[in-house]
């Protein structure tokens, strides 16, 4: 019997770029170039490194919630290597927010069919780090999140979770929804091969009626969080700035004591 | 006055700081009622009291240590149903998060996470977000159910605001269907002595140009002339000379102390994501075009090694 797993990734705006807010106080995501988060990239990598262990006796779905351009992070992660993409899609999904984006996420896992759900420990542009914990409690199933280690062995997932104050040993039964860290192993680069293999690969586009979803569930009006107010930050007023010519220590020294840290 | 939960974070009973803050914020919006899961309720209570809980609910459980972060949100949810509350409050840790998302799921809440204030409003509690690496602000509330809010470390400074604090017991039933997840092993980690790295007034971090683990001891003298924590950036944790649970950034820890110290970190968005909120910004880097020295307060151009060891001797000096 083979292992059904489904990798959530996420197509952000790239963080390096310069990054603001649409009109409607949205994400804007025609100012700059969009990706495949960093952080999925280490999912996706476990998941394969999972499939592998199993002797390729597992089926690497990765799912995608977002516009059509989300579309180039599904095409990265299967030049990774995974085995087909899913893509929702829709007019209506527009300013979504977490739990909505949860709901869809569910709905979709729980149509293609999984033993187990891989997730990123958050995503680079909104950075909240529950997705994982809200598709647990959503498709009622263990979740096994944050973890810097992970194996699955027969129907069991286990995994590392380095917390602020232990370390803690996890084990659940599958089906599970793990969520892994950048510390679980650097993610491969996408080969030739891989990549010229990836343009082949089945991906399945699904909308809100294909979820049984009505549009007033998610998007800006369906979303239980509002943002009223974005401004951006106010440059910081430029400091001080010398050259170490011996004195630079003492110097330091001065202005710490001067702002009363000494 | 509505009541507010906030969820407390403790071990065995000693109350971690960003709980205190977040009493005093939850003063903001109604009386805090503190939910106190494990042991040590007793010990808890008395700072928690202090700092204005008017009620302390509590339970105890093997379960809350055996399983992972399910069987806590029964009991939040336990708490949620006794209380009626106007708001929930949690401090923004992994658990924090984890559980105040699952019990948004439950009770049909909106959830806002890292909040760095929290302010009454018109139409519920205003919360303030540092978004897209801290270089926009956002103000946000939540439309639907109850507020479900979780706020950083270092969010309010806590206040002393004496309140009965009366313990209560609180019914939980762990459903069968929370305990999925057991906790195998659980391993400690082992206290350096310094102070905690997200509520350190002070931070002393090390990048890449401290070159070498060997070399960090450098950066932990300074840290400790000024009693602050040691940070690290990501490219000294990667290299193997720092620990992770050390690193600030987007993928470590966020801190928003008083001082921050970067010693040798070019200051990458993903590092500025870390730290770009706290007060005061100080670096040493031998880099003049380092966009670390577009943040801060005060900055020497440098060799950390000649600059780091010299302000550690003069702080010495000057505390006597
Ligand atoms: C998804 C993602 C998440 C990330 N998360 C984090 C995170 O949480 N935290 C984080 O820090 N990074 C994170 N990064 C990595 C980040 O992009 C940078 O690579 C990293 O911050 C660089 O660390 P650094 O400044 O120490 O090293 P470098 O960029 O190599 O800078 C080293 C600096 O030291 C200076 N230097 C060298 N020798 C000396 C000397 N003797 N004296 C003085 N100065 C010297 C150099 O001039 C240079 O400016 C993340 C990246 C990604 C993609
Ligand atoms: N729109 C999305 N589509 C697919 N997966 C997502 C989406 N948003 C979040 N995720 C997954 O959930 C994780 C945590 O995201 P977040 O809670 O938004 O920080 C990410 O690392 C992804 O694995």
């Amino acid at each position: 019997m083979s292992l059904r797993i489904v990798v959530c990734v996420k197509y952000v705006p790239d963080a390096t770029g310069d990054r603001h807010f649409a009109e409607d106080l949205t994400v804007d995501r025609d100012d700059v170039d969009g990706l495949l988060s960093e952080l999925d990239e280490y999912a996706v990598e476990q998941a394969l490194q999972i499939k592998e262990a199993a002797d390729d006796d597992a089926e690497i779905t990765v799912l995608t919630v977002g516009p059509e351009d989300a579309n180039d992070a599904l095409r990265k992660a299967l030049s990774m290597g995974a085995d087909k993409g899913v893509h929702v899609e829709d007019d209506d999904l527009h300013g979504t927010d977490a739990l909505g984006t949860s709901l869809v996420l569910a709905k979709a896992i729980e149509k293609t069919g999984y033993d187990l759900v891989v997730c990123g420990m958050a995503s680079t542009d909104g950075t909240m780090g529950v997705l994982p914990a809200l598709l647990a409690e959503r498709l009622g199933v263990p979740q096994v999140t944050q973890l810097s280690e992970v194996s699955v062995e027969g129907g069991t997932v286990k995994g590392r979770r380095d917390g602020d104050t232990a370390t803690e040993q996890l084990e659940a039964s599958l089906p599970a929804v793990v969520s892994v860290t950048d510390q679980s192993g650097e993610a491969r680069y996408p080969s030739f091969k891989g990549i010229m293999a990836a343009k082949k690969k089945p991906v399945e586009s699904l909308d809100l009626d294909d979820l049984d979803i009505e549009a007033d569930e998610v998007g800006l009006e369906g979303a239980w969080t509002k943002v009223d107010e974005a401004a951006e930050r106010p440059a910081r007023t430029a400091g001080t700035i010398v050259k170490d010519e011996g004195e630079g220590g003492k110097q330091l020294a001065e202005f710490l004591a001067g702002q009363k840290f000494i | 006055m509505a009541e507010v939960l906030v969820y407390v974070d403790h071990v065995d009973g000693a109350v971690r700081k960003p709980t205190l803050e977040l009493l005093t914020l939850a003063r903001r919006i109604g009386e805090p009622v503190a939910v106190h899961l494990g042991p040590g309720a007793d010990t808890a209570a008395t700072t928690l009291a202090e700092h204005g809980a008017v009620k302390v609910l509590t339970a105890d459980a093997p379960e809350f240590a055996d399983y992972l972060v399910a069987p806590k949100v029964d009991a939040l949810q336990a708490a949620y149903e006794a209380v009626s509350p106007a708001a929930v409050l949690l401090p923004s840790s992994t658990e924090g998060k984890e559980i105040g998302a699952r019990l948004a799921v439950r009770i049909g809440s909106g959830i806002i996470t890292d909040a760095v204030d929290l302010e009454a409003g018109d139409e519920g509690p205003v919360a303030t977000q540092s978004v897209f690496a801290a270089s926009y602000t956002t103000k946000s509330r939540i439309t639907k159910g109850t507020p479900v809010i979780t706020v950083k470390p270092n969010s309010a400074a806590p206040e002393a605001a004496p309140a009965a604090g009366t313990v209560e017991q609180l019914a939980v039933t762990v459903a069968e269907s929370s305990k999925g997840t057991k906790v195998v092993s659980r391993t400690p980690r082992e206290s350096t002595g310094r102070p905690d790295l997200t509520e350190a007034a002070i931070v002393v971090s090390g990048g890449r140009g401290v070159n070498g683990a060997e070399n960090f001891p450098v950066i932990e003298a300074l840290a400790d002339s000024l009693g602050a924590a040691v940070g690290a950036s990501r490219a000294a944790v990667d290299a193997g000379w720092y620990p992770h649970t050390n690193q600030v950034g987007q993928t470590g820890k966020s801190v928003s102390p008083q001082l921050y110290i970067a010693a040798g970190i070019s200051g990458a968005i993903q590092h500025r994501a870390g730290m770009q909120t706290s007060k005061t910004i100080v670096a040493i880097n031998k880099d003049a075009e380092a966009p670390i020295f577009d943040l801060v307060d005060y900055g020497v151009v440098g060799d950390l090694f000649e600059v780091v060891p010299a302000l550690t001797d003069e702080v010495k000096a000057r505390k006597g």
